[in-house]
Parts: C-alpha cells; sequence; structure tokens
C-alpha cells in the first residue's frame, strides 16, 4: 500500500476497487443471506399459511402457494368467533395495560428514592430489592395462589395484576435507578434550593427528563405480560377471563393439526407485539443495552 | 456538600442541621420506596418463604398443609423420580439432566451465534437490517415461537419447512418434536433462534464501542482480519459476553412456555425440564412436592447470580 493512502480521509474506491471488495466478502454475504433465510422462513411460512383456505394447508405446501397464490381472511373471522379469540384478545389488553402502568409508577417512585434521596440502609435495601430479580415465578406460585383466594381475588384479575407488578418491579426499579442517578445533580440541588419538595422534583424534573428510560421499561414489561403463559395459566382461574396465550394453548392441544386455526391464533398474538416494537424499537435496543452492559 | 456550597446560618451547630434534615429525608423516602418494598414483601418475599417451608410437607387440595415430611420431598426429588433424574442411565436422563443439556447447547450456541451474525453484519451496508430480522424474535411470544417451529418440524413434508427440505436431499422425514431422540435439540434450536437476538444486539453496540483507530492502527500493521477478531475485538468482549452468558443460564432455568406449548415435557418424560415439571406437580395437587421443586430452582440460579455479582464488583474497584 502507497503511504499516501494512509492519510485521514479515505480515497473514494475505484468501481474496480469496489467490485474486488465485494467478492472478497462474498463468504460474509452468503454467510449472512443463510442466517437471514433461517431467520425468516419459519415466520413466514406460517405467516403465509395463515391466509390459505384451509383445503388447501392440507392439500398442498405453503410454499407451492406463493406461486399460485390463493388467499383468504376466513382463518382470522373464524379464530376470532369460533375460538373466543376476540375476548381473548380483549383480555389480553386489560391484562397486560394495568399491570405495564403499575410497576411502572411504583418502580419510579421507588427508584426516586433511591437515587436522589438519602436514608439508612439505603445501599443495602436496593440491592436486596435488585436481587430478587432473579426469583423464579415458582417460587411464589402456590403461596400467591392461596393469598389471592383469601383476598376474594383469584376469581377476576386482581391477582394477576399484582403478581405481574411485583415480579416487574425489580427490573423496572433497577433500570430506572440507573438512569435516574445520570440526571445532573445541579439541576436537582437548585430544585431543592428553591423549595420544591421531593415529590416536586420527581414529577416537574426527573419524570419530564426520563422519557427514554421509562419508555424502556414500560416496553420490556408490556411485552413480558402480554407475552406470559405461566402466570395467566396459575393466576386465572376463570375460563371467561383467559388471555391470548393460554387460548392459543388450550387450542393447540385440542385442535392439534387445525393449522389453519393455529397459524391465524399465533398471528393475532405477535400483532400487538411487533407494532410495539417497530413503533418503539429505539428505547427498546437502548433499554436492552442499559439493563445488561451496565 | 463541597466547598463551594453556601454555608448555613452562623450559630447553628452544623451537626443538629445535617441530622433534621435527615430526618425529613427519612420520612419522604419511606413514602417514596414503601410501595415498592410492600409489594415486594408481600408479593416476593413471603411467598418465597412459604414456599420454601411447604418444601418440607404434604399439601392438599386447598393448598392446606396435611404433614410434615421433613427432607422426604427432596429425597424423592433426586433418587425416587425417574422423570426428575434418572442416574441409571447413561447420559443420565431426565428433566435436571436436560436442563444441563439445554445450559450446554443454549448458552453456546445462542452466544456464538450472536457473537458470529454481530460480527458478520459489521461488515455489510445492510447491518441494520439484519439485526432488525434476527432480533424481531425476541418480541414475540414464546407461546407463538412454538407454535411457528411445530409447523417448521411438521412430520409431514409437504407441511414442515424442515423435513421438505431435508427430502429434496432424499432423506426420510423426521418426527422433530414426536422422538426422545430429537426432541431436546428441536427444542433448543427453536428457543436459540428466539434469543440469538438479545446476544446479537449486546454484542453488537460492544463491538462498535471499540475504537476504529486502534483496528485501522492494527491493520496498517498488517494484521489479518481473523487477528484483528481473535487479538483485539474477542478480547474487549470478555465483559459483555459475561454478561450475555449469565442471562442466558438464567433463562435456561426458567425456561417453561415454549416447552409447555410445542411438547408439554413429551413425549413420555422426554423433553421435561425443572420449570414444566413444577407445575405439572402443582397440577396433579402436589403442592408440597412442586414446591421443593421450586425451591431447587432457585438454588440453581443463585449461584449463577453471585458469581455475577462478584464480577461486577470486581469490575467497578479495578474499572
Amino acid at each position: 500500500m502507497a503511504a499516501a493512502d494512509i492519510t485521514v480521509a479515505r480515497p473514494r474506491a475505484t468501481p474496480s476497487e469496489r467490485i474486488l471488495g465485494f467478492i472478497s466478502r462474498t463468504p460474509v454475504h452468503l454467510g449472512l443471506v443463510v442466517i437471514a433465510i433461517i431467520w425468516l422462513v419459519p415466520t413466514v411460512g406460517l405467516a403465509v399459511t395463515s391466509f390459505r383456505p384451509r383445503g388447501e394447508i392440507q392439500s398442498s405446501s405453503w410454499w407451492s402457494s406463493l406461486t399460485h397464490p390463493e388467499f383468504t381472511l376466513e382463518n382470522y373471522t373464524d379464530v376470532l368467533n369460533r375460538a373466543n379469540m376476540d375476548t381473548a384478545f380483549v383480555n389480553s389488553l386489560i391484562i397486560t395495560i394495568p399491570a405495564t402502568l403499575l410497576p411502572l409508577t411504583v418502580a419510579a417512585l421507588a427508584a426516586y428514592g433511591f437515587s436522589w434521596i438519602s436514608f439508612p440502609f439505603r445501599d443495602t435495601i436496593f440491592l436486596v430489592v435488585v436481587a430478587l430479580m432473579i426469583v423464579p415465578v415458582q417460587m411464589a406460585l402456590v403461596p400467591l395462589l392461596t393469598l389471592f383466594r383469601e383476598l376474594g381475588i383469584a376469581n377476576g384479575f386482581g391477582g394477576i395484576w399484582l403478581a405481574h407488578t411485583a415480579f416487574g418491579l425489580p427490573l423496572g426499579i433497577f433500570l430506572l435507578r440507573n438512569f435516574f442517578i445520570t440526571l445532573p445533580r445541579d439541576l436537582i440541588e437548585a430544585a431543592r434550593v428553591d423549595g420544591a419538595s421531593n415529590l416536586r422534583i420527581f414529577l416537574k424534573v426527573v419524570i419530564p427528563l426520563s422519557v427514554p428510560a421509562l419508555a424502556a421499561f414500560g416496553i420490556f414489561q408490556f411485552l413480558w405480560v402480554w407475552n406470559d403463559l405461566l402466570m395467566a395459566f396459575i393466576f386465572i382461574q376463570n375460563g371467561e377471563l383467559l388471555p391470548m396465550t393460554v387460548r392459543i394453548n388450550q387450542m393447540q392441544s385440542t385442535y392439534g393439526g387445525e393449522w389453519h386455526l393455529l397459524s391465524a391464533g399465533a398471528f393475532l398474538l405477535m400483532i400487538v407485539p411487533l407494532i410495539v416494537f417497530f413503533a418503539l424499537q429505539r428505547y427498546f435496543v437502548q433499554g436492552l443495552l442499559a439493563g445488561s452492559v451496565k | 456538600m463541597s466547598s463551594t456550597a453556601v454555608p448555613g446560618p452562623v450559630g447553628r451547630p452544623r451537626g443538629r442541621r445535617l441530622s433534621s434534615v435527615f430526618k425529613r429525608q427519612g420520612i419522604q423516602a419511606f413514602l417514596f420506596i414503601s410501595p415498592a418494598v410492600l409489594l415486594l414483601g408481600v408479593l416476593i418475599v413471603y411467598p418465597m418463604v412459604r414456599t420454601s417451608i411447604y418444601s418440607f410437607a404434604n399439601l392438599n387440595s386447598r393448598l392446606e398443609v396435611t404433614r410434615w415430611i421433613g427432607f422426604d420431598n427432596y429425597t424423592r426429588l433426586f433418587t425416587k423420580d425417574k422423570s426428575f433424574l434418572n442416574l441409571e442411565e447413561f447420559p443420565p436422563s431426565g428433566a435436571l439432566a436436560n436442563n444441563v443439556k439445554w445450559m450446554i447447547l443454549y448458552t453456546s450456541l445462542s452466544l456464538l451465534l450472536g457473537l458470529l451474525i454481530a460480527v458478520l453484519a459489521a461488515r455489510v451496508r445492510y447491518e441494520s437490517l439484519m439485526k432488525a430480522i434476527v432480533f424481531v424474535p425476541m418480541a414475540i411470544a414464546a407461546t407463538a415461537v412454538a407454535i411457528i417451529w411445530k409447523f417448521v418440524y411438521e412430520p409431514d413434508p409437504s407441511l414442515g419447512s424442515l423435513n421438505a427440505f431435508i427430502t429434496t436431499f432424499g432423506a426420510d422425514p423426521i418426527a422433530w418434536y414426536g422422538r426422545a431422540d430429537t426432541v431436546n435439540y428441536a427444542l433448543i434450536f427453536a428457543y436459540v433462534w428466539a434469543s440469538t437476538g438479545f446476544a446479537m444486539v449486546v454484542l453488537s453496540a460492544a463491538l462498535k464501542g471499540i475504537s476504529e483507530e486502534v483496528i485501522e492502527a492494527a491493520r496498517t500493521d498488517g494484521a489479518n482480519e481473523w487477528d484483528i477478531f481473535r487479538r483485539i475485538q474477542l478480547p474487549l468482549l470478555s465483559l459483555p459476553i459475561a454478561v450475555v452468558t449469565v442471562w442466558l443460564l438464567v433463562n435456561v432455568i426458567k425456561v417453561f412456555d415454549l416447552i409447555y406449548v410445542m411438547t408439554g415435557g413429551g413425549p413420555g418424560a422426554a423433553s421435561e425440564v425443572i420449570a414444566v415439571t413444577m407445575v405439572d406437580e402443582f397440577g396433579n395437587g402436589e403442592g408440597g412436592y412442586s414446591a421443593a421443586i421450586a425451591v431447587v430452582m432457585l438454588l440453581l440460579i443463585i449461584p449463577i447470580m453471585v458469581f455475577n455479582i462478584r464480577r461486577f464488583r470486581s469490575e467497578r474497584v479495578t474499572g
């Protein structure tokens, strides 16, 4: 290589250099194409199947329908009406929205306490709270069910709201506290000197500045609750109130081979998380990195 | 407080002022953290204690203790329950042995694929598209992942993509999740597919943090791409790799939804894991026995977390 090449600004590659570069990277492109196929084919296959008539699914493969398209929305109307997936969809929303907002509020309050108010044993208590992040749900399952029965909330949504709130708090407090302590100290001290109460500082200074962190935890919790099978399976005793995950599991054990219903059901389950994910991807990835790398 | 702060009014002892501030702050702190502490105490800590106590008892269907039986649940679990741990075969089988299989294969595959994709994608212009494709399954419910992969694994080659693929090479179709010798690998791969995105995103962000200048300097010194990866990038990735490994290991011990939906632990008990066994035993009315299984789950997770916290602390001291 000529010495002139080692300059600050790289000279633009000539066409021949570009072609050479592309060829030398062929194995990289090939590898990535294979990976993309492995990651796309399973989802695409089921997506295509969900739009195919029942008879077609049983007589020909989903990939053959790409050249002879014959699509319908009937599977979706079927699964919504006959398999009660419409009620289940609404139930999933009724479970998920409070089970996201409640831990978000409680975790934000606690995270403020742990980052901007000093009190005895603060760091020890914080460490205990964070350590609870690892506790498997199974560890609380039996006593929680007893507790919810004693409180008389086992037949409604109360139990699952509370359980999801508690199990979401450790991560929420951890993420939000890590964000809150990075806020400029001067800003908060200045508000204190002006006589603002902690509640006022929390509402008027900390919350408006922490939208990215709040959004990140909100998305995590929303996806976690929406996608959860285990807690809904245990804590929702009333068959009328079951969310989509439990319904789809029941459906696949009763109609094992009915792929027209299963595929449409699985896609209905995926729609909301995918919308949330694509709309708020930036916050999601930021939150993931903050939670794991810091 | 720093020395530039406005000094307190003359004649007022500094100590008293501070302690009164502390007291007021203490009450306010209590108001801020008490909702969280109350919820965690009542809904996680107290149930954990009760589950630990229940693990030494037999419970009836109303979840009341009928008899205290000491360590009987645990001895039954490790010596009498063949579907939990069977040491008579080699390699050992049962739920616990399956979890170990999951730990090794799921963790290493997710990590290696995540690293591979992060490194490869960084060299092409369609990097963000590539990362989005691999990351999307992270947002999907494990229940949906189970349906997606059950369809891929369908034994009928006109339905299942994988059997269609292998039969074009003349192989016979395989009932991937219906056979005891393939079911665990089929499940593990489906879960790797769903979690590789996590490893990839964390490792890719760490790779981006490595300065371009260092890599360029190595290149001008004649290092090839493999040297750059092996001698510069990999050592600098050791912390994020450790973080991802811990996350994946904890995730394996908790794995439930995917297996429960796809196979329910079957065929027979071939794909049972601890978390599924726990819920099944609870469903069978074995409250005390299932509590003992939950305690085993927690005991498996604790050492991983202790290791993580230790490493975290030592990083802080040295860094």
